[in-house]
């Protein structure tokens, strides 16, 4: 008597999970990514030098690739390979801490804004769009300067040259974006059932937010995570590229410093200093942004909705 | 709908002082304008360096220093840059030139274009063109305004004129060096690279807004009464589709290009375009805050006024806004 | 009866889903006579709205279409993109269930019911507007010439409705389908909008193919019902023996599920509806039949007449004869 009556149903994680799989580049872009972060994580063995040393002794500066510079030297005999290496940790660690913390405000400013709305909601709001409205570099540079000029900051926010600096900068900026997006979809799952139901049954504010509304965002959270790492890593080569990036002393690198040493490598014809750098940038920011938007693609809302 | 104009055009005034002075403070804290002023003047009297600081209303005060600043500067009483006390603004008037320029041509072939390749591929999603337009505008996306502007660099400064003999493109500047009065062939040419590297971006961006904003609309529920009228296909598309598509979009577009005069640093440091990016670089570097202040003010004025068009024309295209 | 205006003659709807093939509409024959009201009625799923929009070519590429539809002469099945959309809007109109996304917001109301009418006349853009304004009165909307001008969200869920009636019948279409017209509305509203349908199927003589999942609707105003299960059609009756005599244990259990009063327990119909990816063997229902015996697993049941009715259970005439 029993018929196969129900349409097998897997759970919205799995669900998500098969989606974001069928999206091959985002699959592949995993692989790349973990693999780089292997690479760079084991560091001192994958490495062939420190970063600051010499390949040989002089003539060593401007060499193209070769057995003992994979991928060349720079200016002063340093392998680029082995700097590559350093210079992505430095700034896969920037795009990383910014991005968390400036996730962590932007949910929390978002969440807030979006539950309570009235003029709490239109302030950020109005800050907001306005500040996200100008030009992206002049920001960030006035910004940047103003911020390291404040004395009594320093102690947390450390120099203006250094590593932490840059992180912190990058998440005072960062956190709007996230704000928007989180407040968007709380503004949209606010007028649902399920929280009505939660507030009948006596549910806090805040219980609310917590147990249904930011669950319920994961997916919209975790683009936006994804989105933040990219915008700072590649903010933080756009600042190196004008030397006001993070010098994080005794030769120490970033990718961005990198890239910005890309463009005197053009004219003088050493591609190797301009395309390495370049190579890896690319890759990162398009693996990384495969990875956001097939995340975006399997959490959308709008496909779980039933016909 | 009048009204909400009138409204908005009432708060943009405030507005656009509050920012001044935001910016005003932010670029008093952060470039130090007076160390900057005897930094590049080191004989300079107390007598000019007090000048200095009165006529660019530097006053330890910040509000009253604003307002000195805001006198100066709308009486068109300007104080000249540090750098040997030139003038602002031919400086600036040569600058906004040359970016305006680059800018507008850049927005209208990358807006455009975009547009185009996002309804093109919007008509087929799915399909072999929609994968195709999608990846590359990804990959335009993904590649960092200054790479590609590097590549573009090397390709045609580089390696063409060592194949080929002679500069197809040239890489630097407005006009080659030595180069007098106007010519509007050699500028074109001066302008090539650089407006393709902005247009690149420019083109990715909005493919993609317009492929998922008519990919929405053409999935309403107002296409298949549309449909069901027995109207033509092509009256569908336009007038039902593309008009509700476009909503989204031009404002976006509105806000753009409002942010386009301060947004091309770095394709013009890279091709050594002397417009308000490199304007703004040295100015920033050297701490010059008489430059600096005049071109802040061109850049807010610009963005609020588009944020401005941008909210008018969203109210006037989607009549679900005009709100009180 | 004079010919039928709308003949549709085994029926089959097939979506290409990437889990398989989901047949929809699985052979259905209807007829609907000019000017009479015939209901439809089902659960979701149960292909009723679908068998229509196959009829009027408003399905996805991904549906396949087979079978006969014959509208006023003209067969619809096959028919070429060009034919369908002078068909549409002008024979036959349909409207939608919310009324709200049914209509485009940035467009005014006016223009919305003009473009109806330019499409399929040659009417100068103001006398399509002028008789805009009268259709939106025949729908009972106050202050009509006003009303023309403004948009959809400025109007109550009900009056859209009536405007969206209005712009479905501005050609006199032959057949209105309406897809659960009133699902969206309130009950209050719900009366209204059917006492406007009605009113237009006199003034017009069109046709009307009310689909609903609500039997009380159906009970109001329709004068014969469909009833429809995974894909068929299970019983075909006037309304009174469908409620008073109805032939087929689907319809029976539907009618002992609506709240009485006076009846404290409901009964519901056990089970599910089945998944139409792998439609059951035999009669779709029997899995939830409390009549259902071995011989119902083994063909798909056609309707067949009994008395007035058809029904398609096998059982039929002995259960009438026990009840």
């Amino acid at each position: 008597m029993t018929d196969e009556i129900l349409l097998p149903t897997a759970s919205p994680r799995k669900m998500a999970y098969d989606r974001f799989v069928s999206h091959r580049a985002a699959v592949v872009s995993v692989f790349v990514l973990a693999i780089l972060v292997l690479f760079v994580a084991l560091s001192p063995l994958t490495a062939r030098y420190g970063v600051n040393e010499s390949v040989q002794a002089p003539p060593n500066s401007f060499l193209p690739p070769r057995a003992n510079a994979w991928l060349g030297t720079d200016d002063i005999g340093r392998d680029l390979y082995s700097r590559l290496i350093y210079g992505v940790r430095v700034s896969l660690v920037i795009g990383l801490f910014s991005a968390i913390i400036s996730v962590t405000i932007g949910c929390l400013v978002g969440a807030v804004a979006g539950f309570r709305g009235g003029r709490f909601d239109d302030i950020i709001m109005r800050v907001t769009d306005l500040f996200l409205a100008f030009p992206f570099l002049v920001t960030l540079l006035v910004m940047r300067n103003m911020l390291g000029a404040i004395g009594w900051l320093r102690p947390v926010i450390g120099e203006l040259s250094s590593v932490r600096f840059i992180i912190v900068l990058f998440a005072i900026f960062g956190w709007m974006g996230v704000a928007r997006i989180v407040r968007g979809q709380v503004l949209a799952l606010k007028e649902r059932e399920f929280i009505e139901a939660a507030r009948a049954v006596g549910a806090t504010r805040w219980y609310i937010v917590r147990k249904h509304l930011l669950p319920n965002s994961v997916g919209p959270i975790m683009v936006a995570l994804t989105f933040s790492v990219v915008s700072a890593i590649i903010g933080e080569s756009t600042l190196a590229f004008f030397g006001y990036g993070p010098q994080a002393g005794a030769g120490a690198t970033s990718l961005g410093i990198l890239v910005g040493q890309a463009k005197g490598a053009v004219n003088t014809g050493f591609w190797w200093l301009a395309v390495f750098p370049c190579l890896v940038l690319v890759t990162i920011a398009l693996a990384i942004n495969f990875i956001g938007d097939a995340l975006r693609d399997a959490t959308d809302p709008r496909m779980q909705k039933d016909s | 709908m009048l009204r909400y104009v009138i409204r908005r055009l009432a708060w943009a005034v405030p507005t656009l002082l509050f920012v001044t002075f935001l910016v005003y403070i932010a670029l008093r804290i952060g470039t130090n304008p007076v160390e900057s002023y005897k930094r590049i003047n080191p004989r300079a009297t107390p007598a000019k360096i007090q000048q200095y600081i009165d006529v660019n209303g530097l006053d330890p005060n910040y509000v009253r220093g604003y307002f000195r600043w805001l006198f100066n500067f709308v009486t068109l009483d300007w104080p000249r840059s540090i750098k040997g006390s030139r003038e602002v603004w031919p400086q600036l008037k040569d600058a906004l030139a040359n970016t305006l320029r680059l800018g507008s041509a850049a927005v209208v072939v990358g807006v455009t274009f975009g547009l185009l390749l996002g309804v093109y591929a919007a008509l087929q999603p799915g399909g072999r063109r929609d994968v195709s337009v999608n990846t590359a505008a990804f990959v335009g996306i993904s590649i960092p305004p200054y790479v590609s502007a590097i590549i573009l660099q090397l390709v045609f400064a580089v390696y063409w004129s060592r194949w080929f003999g002679s500069t197809l493109f040239p890489t630097s500047g407005v006009y080659p060096p030595g180069q007098e009065g106007f010519n509007l062939g050699l500028m074109a040419k001066h302008m090539v690279l650089p407006t393709v590297v902005v247009a690149i971006q420019i083109i990715a961006v909005y493919a993609r807004y317009m492929r998922s904003s008519l990919l929405d609309v053409l999935s309403s529920e107002y296409m298949r009464t549309a449909r069901s009228k027995g109207i033509s296909e092509r009256r569908v598309l336009f007038k039902h589709g593309l008009r509700n598509a476009l909503i989204p979009v031009v404002t976006i577009a509105a806000l753009d290009v409002g942010s386009i005069v301060g947004g091309l640093i770095i394709t013009e440091n890279i091709f050594s375009y002397p417009g308000m990016g490199k304007y703004f670089l040295s100015a920033f570097g050297e701490g010059d805050f008489p430059l600096l202040m005049p071109w802040m003010v061109i850049i807010v004025t610009s963005v609020l006024l588009f944020n401005l068009i941008a909210d008018i024309s969203y109210a006037w295209l989607d009549p679900r806004i005009r709100l009180d | 009866m004079s010919n039928p205006i709308l003949q549709v003659r085994d029926l089959r709807v097939t979506f290409h889903t990437p889990n398989g093939p989901l047949v929809a509409v699985r052979g259905t024959d209807m007829d609907v006579h000019p000017g009479e009201m015939v209901g439809v009625v089902g659960e979701s799923g149960s292909g009723k709205s679908v068998s229509f929009l196959a009829a009027m070519g408003l399905l996805p590429k991904t549906a396949t279409v087979a079978g006969s539809v014959v509208l006023d002469g003209h067969q619809l099945v096959g028919a070429s993109a060009k034919e369908l959309r002078s068909i549409r809007g002008r024979l036959m109109s349909m409207i939608f269930q919310d009324p709200l996304s049914a209509l485009n917001p940035v467009h005014r109301i006016g223009a919305q019911i003009a473009e109806m009418l330019r499409a399929h006349s040659k009417m100068s853009e103001r006398a399509a507007r002028s008789r805009a304004v009268e259709l939106l009165e025949i729908v009972g909307i106050p202050q009509p010439g006003d009303r023309a001008l403004q948009y959809p969200h400025e109007f109550s869920g009900g009056m859209r409705q009536r405007v969206v009636i209005a712009m479905a019948i501005a050609n006199s279409p032959k057949v209105l389908i309406a897809d659960e017209p009133t699902t969206a509305l309130d009950v209050t509203v719900q009366a209204q909008i059917l006492e406007v349908i009605q009113r237009v199927q006199s003034q017009f003589g069109t046709a009307v193919v009310l689909i609903t999942h609500d039997l009380g609707v159906v009970a109001r105003v329709c004068e014969r019902v469909n009833v429809m299960y995974a894909g068929r059609i299970v019983e075909r009756a006037s309304v009174n023996d469908i409620f008073e005599a109805p032939t087929h244990p689907y319809t029976r259990g539907l009618l002992a599920s609506l709240p009485q009063a006076g009846v404290e327990r409901l009964v519901p119909i056990a089970g599910f509806p089945p998944n139409m990816l792998r439609p059951p063997a035999g009669c779709a229902f029997r899995a939830r039949c409390s009549h259902a015996i071995a011989t119902c697993a083994e063909s798909v049941p056609e309707l067949t007449v009994i008395g007035k009715s058809e029904s398609a259970c096998i059982r039929a005439t002995e259960l009438m004869k026990t009840s």
